[in-house]
Formats: structure tokens, C-alpha cells, sequence
């Protein structure tokens, strides 16, 4: 071979290779280790199916099933299935997909434009099925399901929708919805078209009864189908079931307290004073739980929101009143407590409070009255007296000092703070303070007369129906509460120890001897007068309280709270019925029938008559009319 | 006779059989691996293992036809070259008419069960031929006929692969550039083709993008001929060694361009592109009457290369928008990242870098990428098989498959430039430019660096055809090198 000049080319070529290697490394380098398609690759294949975990059901405290569930269909659609069908020249028929779905072509429109809006569905992709019809009947779902063939790209989800055995107790069981998208934004778990609990013990104790769903991780090939589980799946989780709950709730009780409340606006509130367990929390009006439920809800909710009276509103946590001479027995504790009264004080009384130019009426009684006597009386005199006494006492340096005193004393005894029920948005009530009438009168511009109101429950304090059964319970107890709740077991396990701690308001047993004394007289008589004496049962010592709040707005409201027997208390109990008059002509007969059907399983037959007589009358509130301009 | 063949045996290059070995066993995995299926009777299926047990069998008929290979007397191939490629040709011509329609292209030629591509095996014999011609006594290419003659055995199986509709196994033919340069093609040749490419690749990638907002002025067109005029400039110096003119020039065409767009900035709107394309015009012309007047007829010549620049630059466009069909301009688009298209054409280009890239540092293990096996990547075990090496390997798993292909070519020219016999060497270069265009091409595109491409990557991709036409390619080479190895070590 002769003597080849080129040679040197052999050089240039090796670089060239070496370059070609140089740049396609480079690229592996950027595509496998600075990007990260892992997540990109993840979210071709991998098709993560939700397993529903199977919402806790509800019991109540006898074993009742109340809430279950039922299985329902929601429709759904993955677009990316339906335009690839379009492609392939079948599109589906859209028109005879709405027939089947019993929905209109413009509804079907709306709701694909809305699935589509990333604003509204925020983790919305082609891909990925999404919802197009939720809650499909059985019915119809059966005619979808043998059609379904003809639509690619429709499939059907199952769901667990709730399902009541009574019809009772909506307010305590709040009802379930759509999770809205603003908790979808924050918590991971939701996604949009989940269900959540949207009030009452639904929503309380939603992560008890949810669960947690769980998911099957599968793998979805070029053409959408499914090919397998990924990585056998080793990445499923099973969903675990929510935990069963079992109220406090005694279904019998709290059903014939909501008929007794028929047509008529208020509350009952039963607590088990032992234990601090709500036997019955009616509040009224009230609605079918069963009409927040299914395809119709939207519908039945706004019925229900622009309802004059309210029914979503639960009155028996959620609304305030003055508690007019129900609040008696608060004072008469703290009085004694504060060494302000004992039982054997007596104040005088003719026809009412009067001082100066100021009068406070009362009615006709014997006078002077003692404690025990004030209480079973209803006197006002003797509250305004000693309001004033412990107020204007020189033990405190003023009375600023004095009033602050009597606000603890109160909040002791539950008032003026959430009780803590395990229900959403509980009202706090009002007790003012100090500084309150300060802002009101000036600093030191304001006299012990000037609040003498509150002596009898009136002015400024409030209090929720809630707060006052409470106050019925701490006085069965002698001194003692539990925090009044809903739910006695959580599955098989216990309930928050908040609600198995006794609390102790501080104020000794011997003061609530004539408290329960004079609420034993205003029921069944024996002192020198009584004020409820429609409450009275024969076998049974109940000791209660009326009481009868003036109201700005209309006829005063009706307040009777009581507690039975007198020894060993099995139940306390408040009633009001709002714009009903005298606490005893209403509240009393109420609460004296709820003692029985407690206590006794059943009304006898003498006294089925005032059952029905109470049940179907009507005391309804004038509504006023909204005027809209 | 045995010890002879002993001493072949012993002659054939270790390290290369090692690669080829080594690629052959990855590459039978990673076919299994593309074709394993996720339905629960696999394991189980023998139809299923379709493809995996088909590239056992290649493999074997591979092995076999590199054991004939050795055991037949290497010098046949220069005596048979001509013959060879005549066959061949004769096959491929016979093709575009016996071959039934498969997805448009006339290609593939079905003999029982199995189906072959003729245009594989054009690779090797026009291999042969362009050895046989180039180691004839006293040819040189330095003469028009020289040029003439081994263009036309290097177009003539193009011309007919294209008539096949199978622009891709054709363009597999340029790659023969690589031993023309080694054998004496001026180098100015190949960095005009790669010029030609780059000017090219601008003119489309820019066409259409308006120049400082200018309502008449491309960006493509500025690039492209300044680019032109810069590559004018670099050979004025580099043959006329001529920087002053160079200087002149480049102040003069700054400042007549920076002028006019001055004017269409301050005053009025000038038609940019014809005042560019007709500045550039003038540097040739003047280049071409100082040509003349000096009498010196290269500057005549760089003249002329602009020109023929501008006419380049002038029909890349025309031949992009008019000649290319829409499915091929769709896919030089993508390329070049002009168009993001991932449900068409950057479909598959697309789910092929996510299947890579998702592989990470170290892949995903073998049978566990996900992509590859839900069939995202199409083609996955023919032109798409990187893929699965990339999903399940990663970063390092590629890695060595490159250095494995790096190490082979460095392989192949270290033995080529041995060679005694010019035969056995310019084949040696066929070898090293085939298999490195079908590198540059086929990880190109799956990547996303170069158009899609549909070609092999030797050794891995499934395919008897293939698997035969790289292990004669290979083997024949081996062959010549034993051959060389064993004669001169009696001789010595």
C-alpha cells in the first residue's frame, strides 16, 4: 500500500464520534437527571382509583340505628375516552345519553363546561374520569348501565349516600354535601364531588365518621385501558371504614319531644345530670333529615334557608334569650355563695320592687318571702334586693369590684362561654361585665340600680336553652357538671376525656338545699306558693323553675326548666317556647311530660288528652315580612 | 485445514466480538422487557413471548452467519464486491414492484412467515462495492470521473430506496461521506454539507419570525445570509489568507446593513429582506470582478459561493414548503422544537423523552418502566428500544450503552487504519459511518435532537433484517482483519 497523505483524517473522524457521544449523553443528562419526568410519566400511566371507605353509621344511645348508608351512582365521564371516539368516527349520541340521564342537552352542556372550568374543578384533566351526574337513582341506573356500551368514555362511580331510619333529630345529625372547593384548595385529602359533613354531628365528627378512603394505584396504557395493578400493588392502601358513633340521644324521648313542640318555634334540651349525656336536644321548627339527601337536596335546601322560621336554624345551641326568672336560681346560689343571703334571709315584697321612681312589678304573694319560698313564689323583689345587697356590699371597694365578683360566679355555673357541646357553632350566650356597663353608663356613672335587671334574668343577660338545662343539671347534681354531650362512644372506643371530666363550679351542696326546696314548692306546692303547678306528677318529684323572658320583638317567651326525681336526678331539663307567654303554660306541661316519657317509658292514659291537646296547638310567631325593594 | 482455522478464530478482534456479544445480550432483554406484558398469563403464553422468542431465533441466525462468515475465505468479498452489489441492486429495483403496500412503503419482501427488507442489506454490499472501487489500482479522488463513479454506486441504491418510500434507509447512504474523507474528499466538503445543514435548520427554524418587530424582514433571512457572508469571509482568509479584505468587507456590510435598518427604524419602512439578501449579492459580485480584474480566480470562486449561498438559503425554503411532504415538514418542526404537537406528530417523540427522563439516575428496574410496557412509546422494540433502556436503566444504563457504542467504533477505526489491504480498510470506514449515522439518527430522535427518523439502532432494535445486514456489515470486517492479522503474523 503506498503512503497514505490522508492519514491525519483519522483524527477529525474520532472527534466527530467522540462529540456525537459527548451531545447524546448531554441530552440523557438533561432529560433523566435535570428534568423530572417521573411525575409527568406518573401522570400518563398510572390511573389512582379512590376506594371509598364506608361512612360510620349512628346509633343512639338504645342501640337505634339512625343513619346508615345506601349506594348510589355518580356518572362520569373522561373526556379525553369521548373525543378519542369522536376521532374514530362513533361519537357518542350525545342527545340520547341525556335522555337516559333524565337531564336536558343545555343542563348537559353547563355541566361539562363547569367540569371543565379549573376554577370551579380544580383538579380537572382529560384524562382523568370526571363527574358528571352525581346521585343517580337505582332506576336509572340500571337503564345506564345496560346502555352503557354505546358511550365510551361514561362510566359510573359508586357511592355511599346517608340513609335515615327516623326522621328525627336533623339538627343534631346535620347532613353531608359536596366538599366545598375552598377546603378542596387546602386539605389533600378531599377532591372535588367528595362528600364531607357540612353541619351538625356529621360535621364534628367528620374524620371519626369518614375514615379514610383508600386507593388502588392501577395502570392505564395508550389506550385508557387498564392493564394491572402497579408494582403489584405494593402503593394500594385499603380504605378504612369510618367508626360507628352512638349517641347519647334516646330516639323515643327526643321524637315525642319534637311532637309535643309541633307548630310551635323553640327548644327542649334533656340531659342525663350524672353523666352530662343529652338525652334529647329538639329544636323547632325542624326538618326531615332525609330531604338533604339525593338529587333533590339543592332544591330542598332552598326551601328550607328561605323558610320565615328558619327550620336549619338549631334555636337549642345556637340562639340566645334572656332567661328571665329561670336565672333566679343561678342568683340564689352565688348570693349565698358570696355571704350575701342565707336561706332563712327574707326580703319583702308588695307587688313588686320599688325605689324611688323606679318599679319592678311582682304578683301577688305572701311577703316577706325567705329563699326557698323566692324561688317557689317567682318573686322579684327579693332578687332585686339582693342583687343590691351584694352590689352595694362594703366588703367589696366598689362596685366594680362587687359586679365582677357576680360575673365569675355566673360563668361558673356555664353561662356567658361555650359549654362545649360537640356540635359546630354553639352560641356563647351573654353575660356582661364591668367594663360593659362602663361603656354604657361612663366609668363609675352606673349604680347597682341601673342593673338591676339582671337580678330576674332580664337586661342584659342571655343565655341559650343549652346553657339553662345545664344550669338545671348542675343543680340536680348539688353542685357539679359534666359538659352536656352528643356522643357517648366513638366505635368501640371512648370519647374525648373533655367530656368525662367533672367540673365543680365551686359553690357548696348545703346552698342548693333551698334552691331545690323552692323548686320542689313551685312545682307540687307546700311552701306559701307555687308557679308550676301543671308540672306536677304524681309519682314523681320534679323540682323546676319558670320562667317567662320579656321579649322586644313580640309575646313573651316561655321558659320552664326542672329536673327528676329530686333524689337521684335521672334528668334535667329545659324548655322554651318562644312567644308562648307564662313559662307555666307552656314550657311546664312540656317538660313534665318529657320527665314521664323519660322516667316512665310512657304517658299514662289520663294524661294522652294534654299530650294531643299540646301537640296540635299552634303558636307560631307573626313572620315578618322581608320587603324586598 | 482445522489448524487454519484455529488461527482464524483466534485472529478475529476479541474486544469487538466482546461488544457485539454484549449488545446482542442487552439487547434481547431489553426486547423482552418491551414486549412483557402486564396481563396476568404472560409467563405463561407463548404468543406473548412473540417477540422475545423471534429475536432468539435472529440472534442464533445472526451467531450463525458470523461463524460462515469466518470460515469463508475473506478474499471472495473483493472478487465478489461488484457482483454482490449488483445482486442486491437487482433485488431492491425487483422489490419496489414485488413488494405489497406496508403503511405506504414498498420495502419489505415476505417470504413465508418471515418478512425482509432488501434495503438492509444494500448497506453491505454497496459497502463492498465502495471498497472494491476505492482500492482499485491509482484511483484517486482527485478527477470528475472519480467522483462521478463512486457517486453514482452510492446513489444508485438511494435512488431506489426512495422510489421504496423509505426516505429513511436511504439517507443511511450519506453516511458514506465519512470514508470519502478519509480517503481523500476535500475536507471543505463535509463542513459545507454541515453548513448546508446548520443554513438549513435557520432558514426554517427562523422563517417567518419578523426581525425587530419590522413588518417586512425575517429573521431567517438575516441569519442565513450572514451567515453566508461570514463563511465567505472565513475562506477569503483561509485560501487567500487575505485579512485586510476580509476586514474591509465585514466593515462595509456592518455598515450598509446597519444602515438600512437605521432608515426603516428612524424614517420609512424599507423591504428589509430583498435590501439583505441584495447587500449580500453585492459582496459577491464585487468579489467576483476583483476576480477578475486581479486575476486571481479564487476570489471569483467565494463570489460564486455566496451566490450559490444565497440560492441555498433561497430554495430551503421553497424545497420546506413545497416538496417536503406535510407529515415530514411536521416532523423536522418538531425537531428543531418549532411546533410542540404533543398529540400529533411530538406525540411519540414526547412519551418517548417522559419514558426516558422518568428513569431517573438509575431506572426503574427490568420489567418495571411503566411507559414503555403501557405502550406510550410506540415502536418500542424496534426504532423505539432506547426507551426501554432509558426507562429501566437510566441515566448509568445509558450511559454504558453509549460508551459500549463509542468503544466499538473507536474499535473498528483503530483496526481499519491496520490494515495492509485498502480494500479491507475503506470498507472498515463503511463500517464505523453506518453504524455511526444509525447512532446520531436513531438516539437523535428518541431524544428529540434529531426528526424522526424510522431507522434501527444496531444490534438492540428487534428485527432479523437488521440483525443480519449489522452482523455481516461487522463479521465481514472481522473477517478481513483476521484475515490480515493471521497472513502477516505467518508472514513475520
Amino acid at each position: 500500500m503506498s503512503i497514505d497523505k490522508y492519514q491525519n483524517r483519522v483524527w477529525p473522524i474520532r472527534i466527530v464520534i467522540l462529540l456525537v457521544a459527548i451531545v447524546l449523553v448531554a441530552q440523557l443528562f438533561n432529560l433523566q437527571i435535570v428534568h423530572d419526568y417521573q411525575e409527568a410519566a406518573e401522570n400518563i400511566s398510572f390511573y389512582r382509583k379512590t376506594l371509598y371507605a364506608p361512612r360510620g353509621l349512628i346509633y343512639d344511645r338504645n342501640g337505634e340505628l339512625l343513619v346508615y348508608n345506601q349506594q348510589a351512582f355518580d356518572v362520569m365521564i373522561t373526556e379525553s375516552e369521548v373525543r378519542k371516539a369522536d376521532h374514530e368516527g362513533h361519537p357518542i349520541d350525545t342527545l340520547a345519553l341525556c335522555q337516559l340521564l333524565s337531564i336536558t342537552k343545555e343542563e348537559f352542556i353547563t355541566r361539562m363546561n363547569d367540569i371543565k372550568d379549573k376554577s370551579k374543578n380544580v383538579g380537572y384533566s382529560a384524562l382523568v374520569p370526571q363527574r358528571l351526574i352525581t346521585q343517580l337513582s337505582p332506576t336509572d341506573y340500571a337503564s345506564l348501565q345496560e346502555m352503557l356500551y354505546k358511550f365510551p368514555g361514561i362510566t359510573t362511580q359508586s357511592r355511599t349516600l346517608r340513609e335515615y331510619n327516623s326522621h328525627h333529630a336533623a339538627h343534631t345529625l346535620g347532613y353531608i354535601g359536596e366538599v366545598p372547593p375552598e377546603i378542596v384548595n387546602e386539605n389533600p385529602y378531599y377532591h372535588p364531588g367528595d362528600y364531607i359533613g357540612i353541619s351538625g354531628l356529621e360535621k364534628q365528627y367528620e374524620e371519626v365518621l369518614r375514615g379514610h378512603n383508600g386507593i388502588e394505584i392501577l395502570l392505564r396504557d395508550k389506550h385508557g385501558r387498564i392493564q394491572g395493578s402497579y408494582d403489584n400493588g405494593q402503593h394500594d392502601h385499603a380504605p378504612v371504614p369510618g367508626k360507628d358513633l352512638t349517641l347519647s340521644i334516646d330516639i323515643e324521648l327526643q321524637a315525642f319531644g319534637e311532637m309535643l313542640m309541633a307548630n310551635k318555634v323553640g327548644s327542649i334540651v334533656a340531659i342525663e345530670p350524672k353523666t352530662g349525656e343529652v338525652l334529647a336536644l329538639v329544636s323547632k321548627p325542624d326538618y326531615d333529615p332525609s330531604l338533604l339527601v339525593g338529587r333533590q337536596k339543592a332544591h330542598n335546601y332552598n326551601t328550607l334557608i328561605n323558610d320565615p322560621h328558619k327550620p336549619l336554624l338549631n334555636r337549642a345551641i345556637m340562639t340566645k334569650y334572656p332567661p328571665g326568672s329561670t336565672f333566679k336560681t343561678a342568683n340564689a346560689l352565688v348570693f349565698q355563695k358570696e355571704g350575701i343571703i342565707t336561706a332563712s334571709t327574707a326580703y319583702p315584697c308588695s307587688h313588686g320592687y320599688h325605689v324611688g321612681n323606679f318599679h319592678l312589678g311582682c304578683h301577688g304573694h305572701a311577703s316577706p318571702l325567705d329563699l326557698a319560698n323566692s324561688i317557689a313564689n317567682s318573686c322579684n323583689a327579693y332578687y332585686c334586693y339582693a342583687l343590691r345587697a351584694m352590689l352595694d356590699n362594703k366588703k367589696y371597694e366598689n362596685i366594680h369590684e362587687s359586679f365582677e365578683v357576680w360575673k365569675r360566679d355566673i360563668v361558673q355555673l356555664g353561662f356567658g362561654y361555650r359549654l362545649g357541646i360537640d356540635l359546630p357553632n354553639e352560641n356563647r350566650g351573654f353575660i356582661p361585665n364591668a367594663d360593659y356597663y362602663d361603656k354604657i353608663y361612663g366609668k363609675n356613672r352606673w349604680r347597682s340600680l341601673s342593673v338591676v335587671s339582671i337580678a330576674i334574668g332580664q337586661g342584659e343577660v342571655d343565655a341559650t336553652p343549652l346553657q339553662l338545662a345545664n344550669l338545671a343539671s348542675i343543680i340536680a347534681n348539688r353542685g357539679y357538671y359534666y359538659k352536656p354531650h352528643l356522643v357517648k362512644a366513638i366505635g368501640n372506643g371512648h370519647i374525648d376525656t373533655a367530656y368525662t371530666k367533672r367540673h365543680d363550679i365551686g359553690i357548696p351542696q348545703e346552698y342548693f338545699a333551698p334552691v331545690v326546696q323552692g323548686m320542689q314548692w313551685a312545682v307540687n306546692g307546700g311552701g306559701t306558693g307555687s308557679t308550676a303547678r301543671v308540672a306536677q306528677l304524681d309519682s314523681i318529684t320534679i323540682c323546676g323553675k319558670t320562667g317567662t323572658a320579656e321579649n322586644p320583638h313580640g309575646a313573651n317567651h316561655s321558659w320552664f326548666i326542672c329536673f327528676a326525681p329530686k333524689d337521684d336526678p335521672q334528668i334535667a331539663i329545659c324548655v322554651l317556647v318562644e312567644n308562648a307567654g307564662y313559662g307555666a303554660t307552656w314550657s311546664a306541661p312540656i317538660a313534665n311530660l318529657m320527665v314521664e316519657k323519660y322516667i316512665k317509658r310512657e304517658i299514662s292514659e289520663a294524661r294522652q288528652p294534654r299530650v294531643e291537646s299540646i301537640s296540635k296547638a299552634v303558636i307560631l310567631p307573626p313572620v315578618k315580612q322581608t320587603t324586598k325593594k | 485445514m482445522s489448524k487454519e482455522h484455529n488461527s482464524i478464530f483466534a485472529a478475529i478482534d476479541r474486544p469487538t466480538v466482546i461488544i457485539y456479544l454484549l449488545l446482542l445480550i442487552v439487547g434481547w432483554f431489553n426486547i423482552y422487557s418491551a414486549s412483557y406484558d402486564y396481563s396476568p398469563g404472560f409467563f405463561l403464553d407463548f404468543e406473548a413471548h412473540r417477540t422475545a422468542t423471534m429475536q432468539l431465533i435472529w440472534i442464533g441466525v445472526g451467531l450463525v452467519t458470523a461463524l460462515c462468515i469466518t470460515l469463508i475465505d475473506s478474499s471472495y468479498y473483493s472478487q465478489l464486491a461488484y457482483i454482490i452489489y449488483g445482486c442486491i441492486i437487482l433485488l431492491l429495483i425487483a422489490t419496489i414492484f414485488i413488494a405489497p403496500d406496508t403503511k405506504g412503503s414498498h420495502s419489505w419482501l415476505y417470504i413465508g412467515p418471515v418478512a425482509i427488507q432488501p434495503a438492509e442489506f444494500g448497506k453491505f454490499a454497496t459497502s463492498l462495492a465502495v471498497a472494491k472501487m476505492l482500492s482499485e489500482e491509482g484511483f484517486k479522488l482527485n478527477n470528475f470521473r472519480s467522483y462521478l463513479r463512486v457517486g453514482l454506486l452510492i446513489l444508485l441504491p438511494i435512488g431506489i430506496i426512495v422510489l421504496q418510500q423509505e426516505t429513511g434507509s436511504a439517507l443511511v447512504y450519506f453516511s458514506f461521506i465519512l470514508v470519502l474523507y478519509r480517503r481523500g474528499l476535500p475536507g471543505l466538503i463535509p463542513v459545507l454539507g454541515a453548513a448546508a445543514i446548520l443554513l438549513f435548520i435557520l432558514v426554517i427554524k427562523y422563517s417567518g419570525i419578523p426581525f425587530l418587530e419590522s413588518n417586512d424582514g425575517e429573521l431567517g433571512v438575516m441569519i442565513s445570509m450572514f451567515i453566508v457572508f461570514l463563511i465567505s469571509l472565513g475562506l477569503l482568509i483561509g485560501y487567500r489568507k487575505d485579512i485586510r479584505l476580509a476586514l474591509i468587507m465585514l466593515v462595509s456590510y456592518v455598515g450598509i446593513v446597519g444602515l438600512i435598518i437605521a432608515i426603516d427604524r428612524l424614517f420609512v419602512a424599507l423591504p428589509l429582506n430583498t435590501l439583505f439578501t441584495a447587500t449580500t449579492a453585492i459582496a459577491a459580485v464585487f468579489l467576483v470582478v476583483w476576480g477578475i480584474a486581479t486575476r486571481r480566480s479564487s476570489y471569483a470562486w467565494i463570489g460564486l459561493f455566496i451566490v450559490s449561498g444565497i440560492a441555498f438559503c433561497l430554495f430551503a425554503n421553497y424545497f420546506f414548503e413545497h416538496i417536503l411532504q406535510n407529515y415530514q415538514q411536521m416532523r423536522i418542526k418538531v425537531a428543531f422544537g418549532m411546533e410542540d404537537d404533543p398529540r400529533g406528530v411530538g406525540y411519540n417523540v414526547n412519551q418517548s423523552k417522559i419514558a426516558i427522563g422518568s428513569g431517573g439516575l438509575l431506572g426503574k428496574g427490568f420489567l418495571h418502566g411503566t411507559q414503555t410496557k403501557l405502550k406510550y412509546v410506540p415502536e418500542q422494540a424496534t426504532d423505539f428500544i432506547f426507551c426501554t433502556i432509558g426507562e429501566e436503566y437510566g441515566f448509568v444504563g445509558c450511559l454504558t450503552i453509549i460508551v459500549l457504542y463509542a468503544a466499538l467504533l473507536m474499535r473498528l477505526i483503530t483496526l481499519a487504519e491496520r490494515q495492509h489491504q485498502m480494500f479491507a480498510q475503506v470498507y472498515g470506514y463503511c463500517v464505523v459511518g453506518i453504524i455511526l449515522f444509525h447512532l446520531i439518527v436513531n438516539i437523535g430522535m428518541v431524544l428529540g435532537l434529531t426528526p424522526v427518523i424510522g431507522i434501527p439502532l444496531p444490534f438492540l432494535s428487534y428485527g432479523g433484517s437488521s440483525m443480519l445486514s449489522f452482523t455481516l456489515l461487522i463479521w465481514i470486517f472481522l473477517r478481513l482483519n483476521a484475515n490480515e492479522q493471521s497472513s502477516y503474523s505467518a508472514k513475520g
